[in-house]
């Protein structure tokens, strides 16, 4: 029986990816917090900036990006592998945790900034319904049955939820700027910001970039390992029953098939 | 495809007439839908003419939910061999599934539409506009839901499972559907052009995804 899903030097690799991002991460933080000035007219709220663009970034582009290509290339006859269906649904897990962190840190800086947790803006709203969808595809994903068909069914959710997005968004920014002028958004971020705190920014989306791919890569690889335990678990009990079996048989020779049948 | 399509829809929509169970069961709980929301909302008119145009898109995706419950029962596990077996276009019968859907969800619309004009009182300024955002919708629903019908269909957890899926993914529909209707019912200043193009878009994508995806969803269920 193998335990191990990577070979050495992907063992090697991820680990690598995994210091990497636990630096940058803490790199992070370091500039942001102690050494990046507060902002002029947003004074320490502006060190959210750091933290809320980047896992926006990963969340909204790297985690359903990576999903939808990995579904097209289940479905796509020619490409198809389980690693890509295994990949698709680590991508959508992961990235409905960083989806979730979008909205809980858009909030946390909503609060003092706009004056309310929550407001119907079009970016809240559109990130609100991905997060339901992400949702949606990791319920259909628990639905016990043939891997290759939950597989399959997954990959084409994934698609139609996909190509929904880019509706969902228009839709929604229509909804709101139809409605009434511009929103309070960016008001005071689109200023250019310069010097250390665009390198800490740069900095921040570097560091989740990588914590995603650690993430994704270690999902995949606890993926990988519970359907070998699967798998593993039936060829046991099989055995257990033909171990069962085997005396009976021998002691009764004359009735080895009926032993066979009986339970 | 279009052959094999008329005669899916022909189908469905024949054991339809036979059972009426949209028009017995899902006809009446739109219309008690229509009455909760005025309970809810009521009794004073004004906020419920205000609100009329986005509680009948909100009831017509409870309605569309249902319909498409109703469209994946019809097909029983022999069914469903049945007409995998028959050598139908997986395409046509996916486009024959939408159109008796779309037919059905049409003629709950006007029932609905009718509820509206008379429990909400709310007065019509363009006719044409009312029309063609509920076609464009109507087809949008129906092909979105029947693609979300086939995709849970097999599954023992469908019932459950299809609205939480279906319906996020139809919320451009409701947002464009409300504010045409608006429109034509004269509240509010937006025109409806961008809206009519989302529902043409919304149903065009989802009529093109259900042709392409319908084959491979088959063989997994």
């Amino acid at each position: 029986m193998t335990v191990a899903p990577w070979s050495r030097r992907t063992t090697l690799v991820v680990r690598a990816v995994g210091i990497a991002a636990l630096v940058s991460v803490v790199a992070t933080l370091w500039l942001g917090i102690w050494v990046t000035p507060p902002d002029q007219v947003q004074h320490d709220l502006v060190r959210l900036v750091y933290v809320h663009p980047p896992i926006a970034w990963v969340a909204l582009y790297l985690a359903f990006g990576t999903a939808a290509l990995a579904s097209i290339l289940w479905l796509w006859r020619r490409t198809r592998s389980p690693m890509w269906d295994r990949l698709a649904a680590s991508a959508v897990e992961v990235g409905a945790v960083f989806t979730a962190l979008t909205l809980v840190t858009g909030s946390i800086w909503g609060r003092p900034t706009w004056g309310v947790w929550w407001a119907w803006d079009a970016r809240l709203t559109s990130t609100a319904l991905l997060l339901v969808m992400l949702l949606g595809y990791l319920a259909l994903r628990r639905v016990p049955g043939d891997p290759d068909a939950r597989a399959r069914r997954c990959a084409v959710a994934a698609i139609i939820a996909a190509v929904d997005v880019p509706i969902v968004h228009f839709s929604v920014v229509w909804w709101r700027t139809l409605h009434q002028g511009a929103t309070v958004l960016n008001a005071n971020l689109s200023p250019t910001i310069h010097g250390s705190m665009a390198w800490t920014l740069l900095l921040g989306f570097v560091a989740f970039t990588l914590t995603f791919v650690w993430m994704l890569a270690q999902r995949m690889r606890i993926e990988t390992l519970s359907q070998q335990l699967e798998g593993a678990e039936l060829d046991e009990a099989l055995q257990e029953r033909w171990a069962e079996g085997a005396p009976a048989a021998a002691s009764a020779p004359a009735r080895a098939g009926a032993a066979e049948a009986a339970p | 495809m279009w052959r094999d399509g008329v005669l899916v829809a022909g189908k469905d929509l024949r054991i339809e007439l036979r059972s009426r169970v949209v028009l017995n069961q899902v006809a009446p709980f739109s219309v008690v839908v229509l009455v909760l929301f005025a309970l809810a909302l009521g009794p004073s008119r004004a906020p419920i003419a205000q609100a009329a145009p986005g509680l009948f898109w909100v009831t017509l995706l409870f309605a569309t939910v249902l319909a498409v419950q109703r469209s994946v029962a019809v097909e029983s596990t022999e069914a469903r061999d049945g007409l995998r077996l028959s050598g139908l276009d997986p395409a046509g019968i996916f486009l024959g599934k939408t159109a008796a859907v779309a037919v059905e969800l049409a003629a709950l619309e006007v029932l609905l539409g009718a509820g509206v004009l008379l429990f909400y009182g709310v007065h019509v300024r363009s006719v044409a506009t009312l029309v063609a955002a509920a076609v464009f919708g109507t087809l949008g629903l129906a092909a979105s839901g029947t693609l979300y019908g086939a995709l849970a269909g097999g599954l023992r957890v469908r019932e459950t499972l299809l609205p939480f899926l279906l319906l996020p993914v139809v919320a451009p529909v409701l947002l464009a559907g409300t504010r045409a209707w608006q429109a034509a019912l004269g509240q509010g200043s937006t025109g409806t052009d961008p809206w009519m193009a989302l529902l043409v878009v919304f149903a065009a994508v989802y009529l093109a995804l259900g042709v392409v995806l319908f084959g491979p969803l088959q063989e997994a269920a």
